[in-house]
Protein backbone atom coordinates (compact mmCIF):
# COMPACT_ATOMS: atom_id res chain seq x y z
CA UNK A 1 0.00 0.00 0.00
CA UNK A 2 1.26 3.49 -0.86
CA UNK A 3 0.86 5.84 2.02
CA UNK A 4 0.43 8.66 0.07
CA UNK A 5 -2.76 7.20 -2.08
CA UNK A 6 -6.29 7.35 0.38
CA UNK A 7 -6.61 4.28 2.70
CA UNK A 8 -8.89 1.88 1.63
CA UNK A 9 -11.23 1.48 4.58
CA UNK A 10 -10.25 -1.53 5.70
CA UNK A 11 -7.02 0.40 6.92
CA UNK A 12 -8.65 3.10 8.07
CA UNK A 13 -11.84 1.88 9.87
CA UNK A 14 -9.26 -0.72 12.33
CA UNK A 15 -7.05 2.57 13.09
CA UNK A 16 -10.04 4.64 13.91
CA UNK A 17 -11.22 2.16 16.07
CA UNK A 18 -8.03 1.87 17.57
CA UNK A 19 -8.29 5.56 18.94
CA UNK A 20 -11.17 4.18 21.36
CA UNK A 21 -8.59 1.79 23.36
CA UNK A 22 -5.55 4.56 22.83
CA UNK A 23 -7.67 7.22 24.65
CA UNK A 24 -8.71 4.65 27.72
CA UNK A 25 -5.33 4.16 27.81
CA UNK A 26 -3.88 7.37 27.51
CA UNK A 27 -6.05 8.74 30.35
CA UNK A 28 -9.45 6.91 31.05
CA UNK A 29 -10.95 9.43 28.24
CA UNK A 30 -13.78 8.00 26.19
CA UNK A 31 -13.62 8.85 22.47
CA UNK A 32 -16.05 11.99 21.94
CA UNK A 33 -15.76 15.17 19.74
CA UNK A 34 -18.46 17.18 19.82
CA UNK A 35 -17.74 17.76 23.70
CA UNK A 36 -15.07 20.10 22.37
CA UNK A 37 -17.86 22.18 21.29
CA UNK A 38 -19.14 22.78 24.69
CA UNK A 39 -15.96 23.36 26.37
CA UNK A 40 -15.51 26.04 23.55
CA UNK A 41 -18.75 27.79 24.65
CA UNK A 42 -17.98 27.17 28.76
CA UNK A 43 -14.38 28.57 28.47
CA UNK A 44 -15.21 31.84 26.01
CA UNK A 45 -18.73 32.70 25.84
CA UNK A 46 -20.51 31.00 29.23
CA UNK A 47 -22.45 34.07 29.53
CA UNK A 48 -24.36 32.60 32.92
CA UNK A 49 -26.15 29.51 31.52
CA UNK A 50 -26.11 26.67 33.30
CA UNK A 51 -25.29 24.16 30.71
CA UNK A 52 -21.85 25.73 30.34
CA UNK A 53 -21.14 25.86 34.13
CA UNK A 54 -19.15 23.62 35.09
CA UNK A 55 -15.08 23.25 35.38
CA UNK A 56 -14.27 22.83 31.84
CA UNK A 57 -10.46 22.68 32.55
CA UNK A 58 -11.12 19.09 33.71
CA UNK A 59 -12.13 18.20 30.38
CA UNK A 60 -9.61 20.37 28.09
CA UNK A 61 -8.14 17.16 27.28
CA UNK A 62 -10.51 16.96 24.42
CA UNK A 63 -9.86 20.45 23.14
CA UNK A 64 -5.94 19.25 23.24
CA UNK A 65 -7.05 16.88 20.81
CA UNK A 66 -8.89 18.56 18.77
CA UNK A 67 -6.29 21.10 18.30
CA UNK A 68 -4.40 17.34 17.72
CA UNK A 69 -7.11 17.08 14.96
CA UNK A 70 -6.12 20.31 13.10
CA UNK A 71 -2.50 18.97 12.84
CA UNK A 72 -2.66 15.96 11.82
CA UNK A 73 -5.03 17.56 9.13
CA UNK A 74 -2.07 19.58 8.05
CA UNK A 75 0.22 16.69 8.33
CA UNK A 76 -1.66 14.59 6.08
CA UNK A 77 -2.24 17.01 3.07
CA UNK A 78 0.88 18.63 2.69
CA UNK A 79 3.56 15.41 3.31
CA UNK A 80 1.23 12.59 3.09
CA UNK A 81 -0.65 13.32 0.14
CA UNK A 82 -0.51 14.19 -3.71
CA UNK A 83 -2.90 15.66 -5.02
CA UNK A 84 -5.80 14.04 -6.80
CA UNK A 85 -9.34 14.40 -6.65
CA UNK A 86 -11.96 12.18 -4.50
CA UNK A 87 -12.97 9.43 -6.50
CA UNK A 88 -16.96 8.81 -5.74
CA UNK A 89 -18.95 6.35 -7.32
CA UNK A 90 -20.01 7.36 -10.73
CA UNK A 91 -23.42 7.18 -9.26
CA UNK A 92 -22.65 9.91 -7.13
CA UNK A 93 -21.32 12.48 -9.64
CA UNK A 94 -24.08 11.45 -12.34
CA UNK A 95 -26.53 12.82 -9.30
CA UNK A 96 -24.60 15.45 -8.06
CA UNK A 97 -24.20 16.57 -11.44
CA UNK A 98 -27.40 17.02 -12.72
CA UNK A 99 -28.55 18.48 -9.30
CA UNK A 100 -26.31 21.15 -10.18
CA UNK A 101 -22.81 20.63 -8.86
CA UNK A 102 -19.85 21.47 -11.42
CA UNK A 103 -16.83 20.99 -9.22
CA UNK A 104 -15.29 17.83 -8.42
CA UNK A 105 -12.05 18.66 -7.31
CA UNK A 106 -11.02 19.40 -3.59
CA UNK A 107 -13.09 18.06 -0.88
CA UNK A 108 -15.96 20.00 -0.66
CA UNK A 109 -17.49 21.50 -3.78
CA UNK A 110 -16.46 24.60 -4.91
CA UNK A 111 -19.78 25.55 -6.48
CA UNK A 112 -21.31 25.93 -2.72
CA UNK A 113 -18.11 26.06 -0.25
CA UNK A 114 -16.15 29.01 -1.09
CA UNK A 115 -16.26 32.80 0.33
CA UNK A 116 -18.14 34.96 -2.40
CA UNK A 117 -20.99 31.88 -1.69
CA UNK A 118 -21.25 32.35 2.26
CA UNK A 119 -22.88 36.26 1.27
CA UNK A 120 -25.99 33.93 -0.83
CA UNK A 121 -28.73 32.17 0.33
CA UNK A 122 -27.29 28.56 -0.59
CA UNK A 123 -23.82 29.26 0.96
CA UNK A 124 -25.61 30.42 3.69
CA UNK A 125 -28.05 27.45 4.16
CA UNK A 126 -25.34 25.07 3.67
CA UNK A 127 -22.13 26.65 5.39
CA UNK A 128 -23.62 28.39 8.15
CA UNK A 129 -27.08 26.89 9.27
CA UNK A 130 -25.48 23.20 8.39
CA UNK A 131 -22.55 23.89 10.60
CA UNK A 132 -25.60 25.28 13.38
CA UNK A 133 -27.41 22.07 12.96
CA UNK A 134 -24.27 20.22 13.77
CA UNK A 135 -23.73 22.00 16.82
CA UNK A 136 -26.89 22.21 18.11
CA UNK A 137 -27.73 18.61 16.63
CA UNK A 138 -24.67 16.79 18.37
CA UNK A 139 -25.23 18.63 21.96
CA UNK A 140 -29.24 17.84 21.80
CA UNK A 141 -28.23 14.31 20.71
CA UNK A 142 -25.56 14.20 23.28
CA UNK A 143 -22.54 12.63 20.94
CA UNK A 144 -21.72 12.80 17.78
CA UNK A 145 -19.99 9.87 15.17
CA UNK A 146 -17.26 9.54 17.37
CA UNK A 147 -19.03 9.45 20.54
CA UNK A 148 -22.25 7.75 20.13
CA UNK A 149 -21.97 5.71 16.37
CA UNK A 150 -18.10 4.27 17.67
CA UNK A 151 -17.73 4.88 21.34
CA UNK A 152 -21.39 4.31 22.63
CA UNK A 153 -22.53 0.97 20.29
CA UNK A 154 -19.12 -0.48 20.73
CA UNK A 155 -19.04 0.13 24.53
CA UNK A 156 -22.87 -1.60 23.83
CA UNK A 157 -24.99 1.44 24.95
CA UNK A 158 -28.15 1.13 23.19
CA UNK A 159 -28.84 5.34 22.99
CA UNK A 160 -25.98 5.30 21.14
CA UNK A 161 -27.78 2.95 18.56
CA UNK A 162 -31.04 4.99 18.55
CA UNK A 163 -28.85 8.29 17.99
CA UNK A 164 -27.00 6.56 15.11
CA UNK A 165 -29.93 4.96 13.62
CA UNK A 166 -31.59 8.82 13.52
CA UNK A 167 -27.98 10.76 12.68
CA UNK A 168 -28.76 8.26 9.78
CA UNK A 169 -32.31 9.03 9.11
CA UNK A 170 -31.64 13.03 8.99
CA UNK A 171 -29.22 12.35 6.55
CA UNK A 172 -30.55 10.31 4.35
CA UNK A 173 -33.95 12.23 4.18
CA UNK A 174 -31.38 15.67 3.90
CA UNK A 175 -29.50 14.12 0.91
CA UNK A 176 -32.43 12.46 -0.76
CA UNK A 177 -35.18 14.90 -0.51
CA UNK A 178 -33.73 18.23 0.79
CA UNK A 179 -30.66 18.35 -1.31
CA UNK A 180 -31.98 18.97 -4.88
CA UNK A 181 -34.11 21.66 -3.44
CA UNK A 182 -31.49 23.51 -1.52
CA UNK A 183 -28.97 22.95 -4.35
CA UNK A 184 -31.27 25.32 -6.85
CA UNK A 185 -31.45 28.10 -4.10
CA UNK B 1 2.82 19.08 29.49
CA UNK B 2 0.41 15.90 30.48
CA UNK B 3 -2.09 16.82 27.48
CA UNK B 4 0.48 16.88 24.60
CA UNK B 5 -0.19 12.89 24.44
CA UNK B 6 -3.66 13.80 23.80
CA UNK B 7 -2.33 16.32 20.60
CA UNK B 8 -0.43 13.22 19.44
CA UNK B 9 -3.24 11.43 19.14
CA UNK B 10 -5.78 13.90 17.71
CA UNK B 11 -3.12 13.94 15.24
CA UNK B 12 -2.85 10.28 14.30
CA UNK B 13 -6.58 10.70 14.15
CA UNK B 14 -6.62 13.76 11.61
CA UNK B 15 -4.17 12.26 9.59
CA UNK B 16 -6.52 8.68 9.34
CA UNK B 17 -9.43 11.08 8.62
CA UNK B 18 -8.08 12.89 5.71
CA UNK B 19 -6.60 9.51 4.15
CA UNK B 20 -9.32 7.82 4.42
CA UNK B 21 -11.51 10.93 2.64
CA UNK B 22 -13.71 10.77 5.19
CA UNK B 23 -13.67 14.64 5.22
CA UNK B 24 -15.03 14.82 2.07
CA UNK B 25 -18.43 16.40 1.53
CA UNK B 26 -18.81 14.33 -1.83
CA UNK B 27 -18.22 10.94 0.53
CA UNK B 28 -20.69 11.92 2.89
CA UNK B 29 -23.32 12.37 0.19
CA UNK B 30 -22.04 8.69 -1.44
CA UNK B 31 -22.85 7.54 1.83
CA UNK B 32 -26.27 9.06 2.74
CA UNK B 33 -27.05 7.45 -1.14
CA UNK B 34 -26.19 4.03 -0.34
CA UNK B 35 -23.49 4.34 -3.52
CA UNK B 36 -20.53 3.18 -1.88
CA UNK B 37 -19.48 0.60 0.99
CA UNK B 38 -16.65 2.90 1.85
CA UNK B 39 -17.69 4.84 4.93
CA UNK B 40 -19.98 1.60 6.22
CA UNK B 41 -16.86 0.21 5.78
CA UNK B 42 -15.04 2.40 8.02
CA UNK B 43 -17.72 3.27 10.66
CA UNK B 44 -18.74 -0.53 10.81
CA UNK B 45 -14.46 -1.65 11.15
CA UNK B 46 -13.97 1.05 13.75
CA UNK B 47 -17.05 -0.09 15.69
CA UNK B 48 -16.13 -3.47 16.18
CA UNK B 49 -11.88 -2.78 16.29
CA UNK B 50 -13.72 -0.51 19.47
CA UNK B 51 -15.76 -3.23 20.59
CA UNK B 52 -13.03 -6.44 20.58
CA UNK B 53 -10.84 -3.65 22.43
CA UNK B 54 -13.00 -2.44 25.09
CA UNK B 55 -13.93 -6.07 25.54
CA UNK B 56 -10.17 -7.02 26.38
CA UNK B 57 -9.50 -4.10 28.07
CA UNK B 58 -12.08 -5.65 30.62
CA UNK B 59 -11.80 -8.92 30.53
CA UNK B 60 -8.00 -8.87 31.60
CA UNK B 61 -8.61 -5.36 33.73
CA UNK B 62 -5.98 -3.82 32.01
CA UNK B 63 -5.44 -0.13 33.72
CA UNK B 64 -5.55 3.45 32.35
CA UNK B 65 -1.51 4.71 32.05
CA UNK B 66 -2.41 6.81 35.62
CA UNK B 67 -3.01 3.23 37.37
CA UNK B 68 -6.54 4.09 37.08
CA UNK B 69 -9.21 0.97 36.00
CA UNK B 70 -10.62 2.07 32.79
CA UNK B 71 -13.81 3.33 33.13
CA UNK B 72 -17.19 4.07 30.91
CA UNK B 73 -20.00 5.93 31.92
CA UNK B 74 -23.21 4.74 30.77
CA UNK B 75 -25.49 6.59 28.61
CA UNK B 76 -29.07 7.70 29.55
CA UNK B 77 -31.36 7.38 26.74
CA UNK B 78 -33.32 10.72 26.65
CA UNK B 79 -35.45 11.76 23.86
CA UNK B 80 -32.83 14.32 22.64
CA UNK B 81 -30.75 10.97 21.47
CA UNK B 82 -33.83 11.26 18.78
CA UNK B 83 -34.40 14.90 18.04
CA UNK B 84 -30.98 16.29 18.59
CA UNK B 85 -29.80 12.71 16.38
CA UNK B 86 -32.42 13.55 13.25
CA UNK B 87 -31.13 17.17 13.70
CA UNK B 88 -27.53 16.63 13.42
CA UNK B 89 -27.93 14.21 10.53
CA UNK B 90 -29.63 17.43 8.40
CA UNK B 91 -26.50 19.46 9.07
CA UNK B 92 -23.99 16.35 8.32
CA UNK B 93 -25.66 16.29 5.03
CA UNK B 94 -25.23 19.71 4.35
CA UNK B 95 -21.94 20.71 5.38
CA UNK B 96 -20.47 16.96 4.71
CA UNK B 97 -18.53 16.70 7.80
CA UNK B 98 -19.26 15.81 11.11
CA UNK B 99 -17.20 17.67 14.05
CA UNK B 100 -14.42 15.89 14.01
CA UNK B 101 -13.92 16.17 10.26
CA UNK B 102 -14.71 19.98 10.89
CA UNK B 103 -11.37 20.10 12.09
CA UNK B 104 -9.33 18.01 9.95
CA UNK B 105 -10.71 20.27 6.92
CA UNK B 106 -9.39 23.62 8.62
CA UNK B 107 -5.84 22.02 9.45
CA UNK B 108 -5.94 21.00 5.66
CA UNK B 109 -6.01 24.47 4.71
CA UNK B 110 -9.99 24.92 4.01
CA UNK B 111 -10.25 28.24 5.83
CA UNK B 112 -14.22 28.47 5.07
CA UNK B 113 -14.55 25.69 7.40
CA UNK B 114 -13.67 28.20 10.47
CA UNK B 115 -16.56 29.73 9.32
CA UNK B 116 -18.61 26.02 9.53
CA UNK B 117 -16.74 25.65 13.53
CA UNK B 118 -18.29 28.84 14.41
CA UNK B 119 -21.72 28.23 13.00
CA UNK B 120 -21.23 24.98 15.15
CA UNK B 121 -19.94 26.59 18.04
CA UNK B 122 -23.42 29.14 17.99
CA UNK B 123 -25.69 25.83 17.55
CA UNK B 124 -24.17 24.45 20.99
CA UNK B 125 -24.34 27.94 22.87
CA UNK B 126 -28.11 28.37 21.49
CA UNK B 127 -29.21 24.49 22.66
CA UNK B 128 -27.34 25.44 26.05
CA UNK B 129 -29.18 28.59 26.29
CA UNK B 130 -32.67 26.89 25.40
CA UNK B 131 -32.26 23.47 26.57
CA UNK B 132 -34.82 23.55 29.32
CA UNK B 133 -37.43 24.21 27.29
CA UNK B 134 -36.96 21.10 24.32
CA UNK B 135 -38.30 17.83 25.09
CA UNK B 136 -35.93 15.40 26.42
Amino acid sequence: MDVLQPWPWYVAGPLIGLTVPLLLILGNKSFGISASLRHICASCFPAGISFFKYDWKKEQWNLFFVFGIMIGGFLATYFLSVPGRVEVSSDTVEQLKAQGIKNFNGLLPADIFNWQQLLTLRGFVFIIIGGFLVGFGTRYAGGCTSGHAIMGISSLQWPSLIATCCFMAGGFATSWLLLPLLLKL
Amino acid sequence: MKNIKFVIAGMLFGIILIKSQVVSWFRIQEMFRLQSFHMYGIIGSAIIVAMVSIFLIKKFKIKALNGEPVVIADKKFNWGNVYGGLIFGIGWALTGACPGPIFAQIGSGILLSIITLFSAVAGTWVYGLIREKLPH
